[in-house]
């Protein structure tokens, strides 16, 4: 028996990735869909209608929203667009599937042929390397069969919630271009980024909005002959963690299988394993001989879909600067750290927002010290996104006139972004409201000179240790004035003041 | 005046000129129907109270319509939110529907009244309403023989004036074939022309929703308040609906008639091939010229639609499982137990050879050879009518080959029922329109027995096809004729 010393072996992983679309209904009928962030907590069994029951004589009707929003994928991952697709059905019987059969795309996919750069892990300044996708369809999504009741109560039955039947499901393959769990879990991310910032999906990995289904099998080199363990296919993996884990786990599982038995890989040999994120470990749910003849014909029920021209030339309007050209353009081109562009790229909409910041005419440096400081706290404050705060791009662009112009200072600046967020009318001008809250720094020289030298003759302890030397000490009497004025000096004269003053 | 005993259009007129009152005409209907419902078995279900409230809201004129009043029968596999929607089978004994089937909706909001649903063969498989598991229902004309099917309650309770119209659907010519064995017009429309939503599939790319009626203007009148565009229905046509009734009365001129040998073999009973040559002369006399026609393909409809019907009808009946509504198996012991045993009890011997030949011919393995070759058939069938129309504007041709046959008589050789469908099939598997309109009478030991012949046109050329259809009416001039009951 060959031991692990005697071999070079390499991990090979294909990827295939499930996409819940966030439409507002459903994939083939106007129920609504869960994975619509205003239906994300509905009731169990509360977003049906008789075509998701599948109810008899009730027709689908394609929703040409999760249509659209498929090509913008397909687009980001540089795929070309089927410009006439069908929908075939793929017939097995299961109590979270109301009609037995699934509306999916069998051979001809809505976008084929794809490639995107993708980070090899999720350092920073990561190289990128190419990642080649097969093909990308739609699909509607099963139900859930819940073994245990709400609550976790023991039932010796199962029960189903068909909310989630007939969600809009993008199936997205790749070709087997990964050698390493890093690799697969950074391309996981970048996937999840790009399909956030086209707004197709909320992308929250509990909720199971994106599910990750890797192929994974090893080659194996001994004594120059080169060596494919079988195919094994990992299902529905909803956390990188879990991700991770399974990869590697899988990679390791099968040379020791290999090593012990010598069995290869040969056509059509795919087996299925579960993953168990408790014992990290994955199990085997079926060989290849239990596999289901999914019987795929075309659906009598639905018409071809035609992509056109002008429909093309819409979705691809809708098109936007992907997340890592947009991560590379933040921090090469407006200077951010790598942390700082990180945080804005992790929140699409917020990062749409501080975009708008930029387009107000707000320089980069003080745009993203808005958006990750003032608006960032107060977004976490409130459990919401900076988007959702209410205060509008064009108010962040006149306080930070304001502040560029001395004109208020850094507290006040927050006390003005905060009153615009609170504040029900978007269109407050922040300058009335600095007048109105009386939040206008003082440059006026009497006023400081009196605060200044009120001040200097209050400390004398303070003021005999500058003189003598401890220039630092100048700020505890710059405190002394901000206190006098309220906290209106501004705070750059009042300096120049007193360095005047005590250091000629 | 007889409301029972007028054609639609005429009923309609006695009632909108208030001859008649609605509530008169629909309990006239409704003792024609306790009186021969019973020994013909047409309806399964009748609404009585409903029919009445609806007949007193058009007599009090809060519905209107250009159907205001008409009582109609619809298919019992066409939903509706009142009552059951059976398909004549075990399996869907109890099921009501939440919804209502579009082209009915449009009857209703058109001032029909649905008396009731009609027994068909399950899940309107079958030419003779034999497969039904509510019992057969029996020709008007004569008890001993089939109404035609799958739609033979339909036609029989028209035929019975039990109703003064219905609906039928029509996969392979179950719409026509009941007609013709019945005595009636049959119209099955260009598939896309009616909604299907609402009607409980059988072969999805096969199925129309179509009319039964007394006269060829009738059909025309429900054709024009059925049709349309429905956003519920993706394969409904968005093409306008044109004024079929007012249509009818354009002169046809230079017209072109087809005879196609393929529908004029041997095995035609005499009196058909009469019939047929006697439209001919009729055409003739109006002008018309008659072509010769060659669907080279026609033998080959039959094998083609029982693969491609029974593989979508496999797949449409997978919902069926006993889990969410319909037939459920009592203690079943695991999931696979619930659905064989529900599937197994609930559905009769013809819907699971169907359902087994169309699950067999979709599997790896046999899809190229069967399901994919019957598809690349399909479309020659289709290329053999679009070839002919080049030639002619509708092609001739008998509905069936004969009269009605006995009960029993083609039961026990399930290949000899198919071959029933001979004539009919290939009109759906080419998606063309095609009516069938009385055409005399055979006499069978003394029983008249009427027969239908068949016109088929272009896809969406029904107000030509309804008007070739009134040739043939006025020649024959049997639309008048009753079965003594």
């Amino acid at each position: 028996m060959p031991t692990a010393a005697d071999i070079k072996a390499r991990l090979m992983v294909g990827m295939e990735i499930h996409v819940e679309l966030a439409t507002r209904s459903k994939m083939f009928t106007s129920a609504p869909n869960v994975a619509h962030p205003d239906y994300f907590d509905a009731e169990p069994n509360s977003l049906c209608d008789p075509v998701v029951l599948g109810m008899p004589g009730v027709l689908p009707v394609m929703n040409r929203r999760a249509v659209e929003m498929s090509m913008l994928v397909g687009l980001a991952l540089g795929c070309t667009i089927n410009r006439k697709t069908k929908w075939d059905r793929k017939s097995y019987y299961y109590p979270d599937l109301p009609k037995n059969y699934q509306i999916s795309q069998y051979d001809q996919p809505l976008c084929i042929d794809g490639s995107v750069e993708s980070p090899v892990s999720d350092q920073p300044g990561a190289a990128t390397r190419t990642i080649r996708i097969i093909r990308a369809h739609l699909e509607e999504d099963a139900g859930k069969l819940l073994h245990e009741a709400p609550g976790g109560f023991a039932i010796d039955y199962s029960i189903v919630d068909l909310n989630r039947a007939g969600t809009p499901l993008l199936e997205i393959v790749t070709h087997p271009d990964f050698d390493s769990a890093e690799q697969v879990v950074a391309f996981g991310q970048a996937l999840r980024n790009i399909c956030r910032f086209l707004g197709v999906t909320e992308g929250i990995m509990q909720k199971g909005h994106m599910r990750f289904e890797p192929n994974i099998n090893v080659v194996i080199e001994r004594d120059g002959k080169t060596y494919k363990t079988p195919i094994v296919e990992i299902k529905n993996l909803n956390s990188f963690k879990a991700l991770h884990g399974a990869v590697n786990y899988e990679y390791q599982r099968q040379i020791d299988e290999w090593l012990e038995t010598g069995v290869v890989m040969k056509a059509g040999a795919k087996s299925t394993r579960g993953w168990d994120d408790t014992t990290g470990s994955t199990f085997l749910q079926r060989e290849k001989e239990e596999a289901h003849d999914y019987r795929y014909f075309p659906d009598p029920d639905l018409v071809h879909v035609v992509v056109d021209d002008a429909w093309m030339a819409r979705v691809k309007a809708q098109l936007l600067e992907l997340p890592l050209a947009r991560e590379k353009r933040y921090i090469e081109t407006l200077g951010m750290s790598v942390k700082d562009a990180r945080a804005l790229i992790d929140e699409p909409r917020a990062c749409l927002f501080f975009e708008a910041v930029l387009a107000a005419g707000v320089d980069a440096k003080r745009a993203s010290s808005i958006m990750l400081n003032n608006l960032a706290k107060r977004a976490n404050e409130r459990a919401c996104r900076v988007d959702e705060l209410g205060i509008s791009a064009s108010q962040v662009k006149a306080i930070a006139d304001l502040s560029a112009a001395d004109k208020i200072g850094s507290a006040a600046a927050d006390d003005l972004i905060g009153l615009c967020c609170e504040s029900a009318n978007k269109d407050a001008d922040p300058l009335k409201l600095a007048e109105q809250r009386g939040l206008l720094q003082v440059s006026d020289d009497s006023a400081l000179d009196e605060w200044v030298q009120q001040v200097i003759a209050q400390n004398e302890k303070v003021v005999a240790q500058i003189k003598a030397g401890k220039e630092s000490a100048i700020m505890s009497l710059m405190g002394g004035v901000m206190k006098l004025s309220k906290g209106k000096a501004n705070a750059k004269v009042v300096q120049e003041k007193l360095r005047k003053a005590l250091l000629g | 005046m007889d409301p029972t005993q007028t054609t639609l259009i005429g009923l309609r007129d006695a009632i909108a000129a208030r001859k008649v009152s609605a509530t008169e005409t629909v309990k006239a209907y409704l003792h024609r129907i306790d009186r021969y419902n019973p020994p013909i078995n047409a309806y399964h279900e009748v609404y009585d109270d409903l029919a009445l409230k609806r007949a007193a809201d058009v007599d009090a004129g809060n519905i209107k319509g250009p159907l205001a009043g008409v009582p109609i029968a619809a298919k019992d596999n066409m939903c509706t939110s009142y009552g059951r929607t059976t398909c004549s089978s075990r399996m869907l004994e109890n099921f009501r529907a939440p919804y209502d089937c579009t082209a009915v909706k449009k009857l209703e909001d058109a001032g029909a009244i649905i008396l009731g649903k009609t027994i068909l063969d399950e899940f309107a498989m079958g030419s003779s309403t034999e497969n039904s598991a509510f019992g057969p229902t029996r020709n008007p004309w004569d008890r001993d023989r089939v109404p035609g099917g799958s739609s033979g309650g339909s036609a029989a309770a028209l035929a019975a004036d039990l109703c003064a119209g219905s609906l039928g659907s029509d996969t392979g010519g179950s719409i026509r074939q009941p007609a013709a064995l019945c005595g009636l017009v049959g119209l099955k429309p260009t598939y896309g022309r009616v909604s299907r939503y609402g009607l409980v599939a059988f072969a999805s790319s096969l199925d129309q929703i179509g009319p039964f009626t007394r006269t060829v203007a009738d059909s025309a009148l429900l054709l024009q308040v059925m049709s349309g565009h429905d956003p519920l229905d993706s394969t409904s046509a968005d093409i306008p609906v044109p004024d079929y009734v007012g249509e009818l009365n354009q002169p046809l001129t230079g017209v072109r008639i087809g005879l196609a040998k393929q529908y004029l073999s041997d095995a035609n009973d005499p009196v058909v091939a009469k019939a047929i040559d006697d439209a001919v002369a009729a055409f003739k006399k109006r002008g018309a010229t008659i072509v010769e026609v060659d669907l080279p393909h026609t033998q080959y409809g039959i094998p083609t639609y029982y693969i491609v019907a029974t593989a979508e009808a496999s797949s449409n009946l997978a919902r069926y499982d006993g889990v969410r509504y319909g037939h459920r198996t009592e203690h079943p012991e695991d999931l696979i137990d619930l659905y064989s045993r529900s599937r197994a009890e609930g559905f009769g011997p013809e819907v699971k050879r169907r359902i087994m030949l169309g699950t067999y011919v979709l599997s790896s393995g046999y899809y190229d050879a069967y399901y994919l070759r019957a598809l690349k058939v399909r479309r020659l069938i289709k290329g053999d009518f679009d070839k002919a129309f080049e030639k002619c504007d509708a092609v001739l041709c008998p509905t069936t080959t004969g009269p009605a046959f006995r009960f029993g008589e083609k039961t026990d050789n399930p290949l000899e029922m198919y071959l029933n469908d001979v004539y009919t099939v290939n009109a759906n598997l080419a998606g063309i329109p095609g009516v069938s309109v009385p055409g005399g009478f055979a006499t069978v030991n003394g029983t008249k027995l009427p027969i239908g012949l068949q016109l088929l046109g272009k896809v969406f050329d029904e107000s030509r096809l309804l008007r070739l259809a009134a040739v043939i009416e006025a020649e024959a001039g049997c639309s008048a004729q009753r079965p003594k009951l």
